[in-house]
């Protein structure tokens, strides 16, 4: 069976779109799912609809996943726009709402395009093909004779050519050819593949056009601001809003009930005030008084609990990984290095604030939202109302930033329950102060090291153990392990080193914890390569030479692969030679040991591999005598493997080693009995132009594996690259993030 | 009744005087390009200009706004683009694009002052615009080019 469908001629959009148009459509519901399906929910069967070529020669491609600045609503209909041979100035691009027909649509883990550049390909080839059919039997000639140019069929012999809308109305009728029959371009034919096109977006960006969540508007519509339970979990005792009413355009005060646990992605709870603009229900809410019940979660203090993780982390923990066998290493008795680390929470921060419109009318929800999964979206608002998951209809608006947090949402689930209880549309803004307080935090981290070092420097073992509130508390309350975490960075260790052992120690959360940017891979790369440094130290060895040492010869790293992830490590074997590959690239581009470290000036240097790219950073850092940093220069090397869109990839790690300055110099989240202690972005700090890294250069290696992760691999490599550089400046180690918490001078 | 102008057309409000600029401007007159990221000029996205000068219109009340003219990012360029926005597309600065409408007012007021900054003056100018997406460096790019190209 074919997963592209020719839409048009089934005749599932009867009425919905124009003669003669010639529509494609994919399913991407894996292959190995199909026959369940056709079962369970045939309805889920009908294909996502991609691609339509109305006559009048419009070419309409849907993009399926999230924009939140990663690119990758430009990115895949750029690869259909491509295969399709179709003038990509002309194209224009349909967000789809939240449908199961899309497949996976949570546009998180770095993987649009890695999951859909083949399926894209296929979709935009297969409609090539059908065209160049329709044209080839106009003209009665054969199929082979003729040939594409962007928009057109051409068949030279005779300098004749159609446009694709006066085929459209042919190729809607034609059998959607085999698989086998359909040639895809090879990569010097591709026109836009490779090259640096603008996002699809940047005219409406620049001119303030673009419609963001924040901007999305309903007829009718009141706006919302919701004061949240201080600590999760509290609910409402009692509360007067008397004050509250009377301040000018509020017209009234509802309350939505506190969450059952698991919160799951379910709305906190707490009163909300409804008002005639955003102002007025800002205004309301200063005026409000609540009384919170008690909630366990008051018990967390997290300055307690870096305590209690730093004994957890100490202790033996769950094995994740087991090379060899440290332990009888260890007990020879040679030389020891031991160290820990820790992380502190962190919030997402995007500078648009969780925002949301959404109506609730006849068993029915409409939603706009600045959502990375739309799905998500309509799950979570069918079982906080009741409603069947295919009467809530989700549009998706550009996201200003998200970095994780916008694939929880709560607040469209907000606004769907506001909606209900007054009858009209509402628009959920919540503050900067909510962004910060009710987060999905990235959690803390206590990690600990111990290697034992031959004679020659480098580790004979190497044991790591590392405790963290799971982000599987969201979905239960007994989570106390991680799970899909220790793939970030923490059960595939790269190096050579003949006994290894990695462990995970458990924790229980008290604040919702969520993945942020890289995730996990933050604080494991932080212990990771902030060690590998301090063993090069010891060993008085250069620390890309020693870096180098540790990961060791050209191989594949063997990897142990749950069922459901044998096919990608097929695909992605951790291959070290791509890893050396970039160590030895950016340490030319940088001129690595050109120039000597020490008296306040000093370079470092961390590599990692993550969401299936490898990424090489060099940090140069300058410290005053005042101890003020700064950082004149980031070059960073990156594998990501086939790349769609290169100045975008430029742009995403560029950005990576912004939002890594943040987290490494400057950004943390603490709490106080269960209440967090910032809440702006006068005391959440992030980097400004004056504090962050000068001169950002990237290089991108030239490769025709298949495409891996761009989004969020430039991060984990920055702090501990940017850590070890500090050492090189000031002898200082740093084994706490960020770096305002260690006095330098 | 407070009586003003919005990228040349006259307005006239008499709602709460103490309701920002910001508000007015994005649930009362329709003007989204201006956004809402902190409300406390922590960030700069909410960026205009009054009189030409880049405020913070999240904290510029309604009642500071008598007999001043107020520009918005849709009123930078009815036809075209200005440099300054026509550099951001050379230079592709915009990640989410969420910050850039405010970087972009904020850019401009600070070339009409400066003709020739220096890399150090762009940093002072900009730095109470944040960008979470992290593209600082080719704000600053595209800040030399759009200098270059008025010149
Ligand atoms: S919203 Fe005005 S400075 Fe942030
Ligand atoms: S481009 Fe996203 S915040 Fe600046």
């Amino acid at each position: 069976m074919n997963n592209i469908q020719n839409v048009s001629r089934r005749g599932f959009l009867k009425g919905a779109v124009a003669a003669g148009t010639f529509v494609l459509g994919a399913r991407l519901v894996p292959e190995p799912l199909w026959a369940d399906i056709l079962n369970d929910a045939p309805d889920l069967f009908q294909p996502g609809i991609f691609l339509s070529i109305a006559s009048d020669g419009t070419i309409t491609i849907v993009a399926h996943r999230s924009e939140m600045g990663c690119g990758s609503r430009t990115a895949l209909p750029l690869v259909v726009a491509d295969e399709l041979d179709a003038d990509w100035s002309k194209v224009k691009i349909d967000q789809a709402i939240g449908d199961a027909k899309y497949g996976d649509q949570d546009t998180d883990g770095s993987h649009s395009v890695r999951s859909f550049f083949d399926q894209m390909r296929q979709v935009g080839a297969t409609g090539r093909v059908m065209l160049i059919t329709a044209a080839a039997r106009k003209w009665r000639v054969a199929e082979k004779e003729c040939t594409t140019e962007p928009g057109f069929v051409v068949h030279k012999a005779s300098a004749r050519k159609l446009s694709y809308g006066e085929l459209s109305a042919a190729a809607a009728k034609l059998r959607v050819p085999r698989k086998e029959d359909v040639p895809l371009k090879s990569r010097s034919e591709w026109r836009y593949i490779g090259k640096d096109n603008a996002l699809f977006d940047l005219p409406d960006i620049v001119t303030g056009k673009a419609t963001f969540g924040m901007d999305a508007k309903m007829p009718g519509m009141v706006y919302a601001s919701i004061e949240h339970p201080p600590v999760l979990g509290q609910k409402i005792k009692s509360y007067d809003d008397k004050a509250a009413l009377k301040v000018r355009g509020v017209k009234q005060t509802l309350t939505i009930e506190t969450f059952k646990p698991p919160h799951h992605f379910q709305p906190l709870g707490g009163v909300a005030v409804i008002a005639d603009d955003t102002w007025a229900a800002f205004q309301g809410r200063k005026a409000l008084k609540v009384n919170w019940d008690t909630s366990p979660n008051a018990v967390y203090n997290s300055d307690q609990f870096r305590k209690t993780l730093e004994s957890t982390a100490r202790q033996p923990g769950k094995v994740v990984r087991n090379v060899g066998d440290v332990d009888a290493e260890f007990a020879k008795g040679g030389k020891i290095i031991e160290a820990e680390f820790y992380a502190p929470h962190l919030a997402h921060a995007s500078m648009e604030p969780p925002v949301a419109v959404a109506e609730y009318r006849d068993g029915k929800v409409l939603a706009w939202a600045p959502t990375q999964s739309p799905q998500a979206v309509q799950e979570t608002i069918a079982s906080v109302l009741g409603v069947k998951k295919e009467d809530v209809t989700c549009h998706v608006t550009l996201l200003g930033g998200a970095f994780g947090r916008k694939s929880k949402p709560d607040q469209v689930a907000e606004a769907a329950v506001l909606s209900k209880q007054l009858g009209k549309p509402v628009k959920v803004v919540w503050t900067r102060e909510d962004d910060i307080q009710f987060d999905f935090f990235h959690s803390v981290a206590a990690m600990y090291m111990k290697a034992a070092v031959g004679p020659d420097g480098k580790p004979t073992a190497w044991l790591q153990r590392t405790a963290y509130p799971p982000i599987g508390s969201t979905f239960d309350v007994n989570a106390k392990y991680a799970d899909d975490e220790m793939g970030l960075g923490w059960n595939n260790l790269p190096f050579d080193i003949p006994n290894h052992r990695a462990e995970n120690g458990p924790a229980d959360a008290h604040v919702r914890i969520g993945w942020l940017r890289s995730v996990a891979n933050i604080y494991h790369a932080f212990a990771i390569h902030s060690f590998a440094d301090e063993l090069a130290n010891a060993a008085n060895k250069d620390s890309v030479q020693y870096l180098l040492e540790l990961i060791g010869p050209p191989r594949i790293v063997p990897l142990k692969a749950e069922p459901d992830e044998q096919e990608e490590q097929k695909r992605y074997p951790l291959d070290t030679a791509r890893l050396r590959r970039v160590v030895e690239m950016v340490a030319e581009k940088s001129g690595w040991g050109k120039s000597p470290s020490g008296k306040g000036h000093g370079f470092g240097v961390a590599a990692h591999r993550a969401f299936l790219t490898y990424v090489a950073t060099v940090v140069e850092v300058e410290v005053d005598e005042k101890g003020q940093v700064q950082i004149p220069n980031v070059w960073t090397a990156v594998d990501t493997g086939t790349v769609v869109a290169p100045d975008n990839v430029r742009n995403q790690i560029e950005g990576a080693a912004n939002f890594g300055a943040s987290l490494a110099l400057l950004s943390e989240i603490t709490v106080t009995n269960g209440v967090v202690n910032q809440s702006n972005f006068n005391d959440y700090e992030l980097v400004r132009m004056n504090s962050a890294p000068k001169h950002t250069s990237v290089y991108i290696v030239e490769s025709d594996a298949p495409p891996a992760g761009v989004g969020e691999p430039g991060v984990p490599p920055f702090a501990p690259a940017f850590y070890n550089a500090i050492h090189a400046a000031t002898g200082k180690r740093i084994r706490e993030m960020p770096l305002s918490k260690t006095q330098l001078v | 009744m407070i009586r003003f102008t919005v990228n040349g057309t006259e307005r006239t409000y008499d709602g709460d005087p103490e309701m920002p600029l910001l508000w007015y401007l994005r649930d009362i007159a329709g003007f989204t390009g201006t956004k809402f990221g902190c409300g406390m000029s922590l960030c700069g996205a909410c960026t205009v200009h009054q009189n030409g000068e880049a405020v913070r219109s999240c904290s510029v009340a309604m009642k500071e706004l008598e007999g001043t003219s107020i520009t918005t990012i849709e009123g930078i360029s009815a036809t075209g683009l200005h440099p300054v926005q026509k550099a951001w597309m050379e230079i592709k600065v915009p990640q989410c694009g969420y910050c850039q409408t405010g970087q972009i007012m904020q850019a401009i007021a600070f070339l009409r002052q400066n003709h020739n900054p220096s890399d150090q003056q762009i940093d002072e100018a900009m730095s109470g615009n944040l960008c979470r997406c992290g593209t600082y460096q080719r704000i600053r790019a595209a800040i030399h080019q759009a200098a270059k190209e008025m010149a």
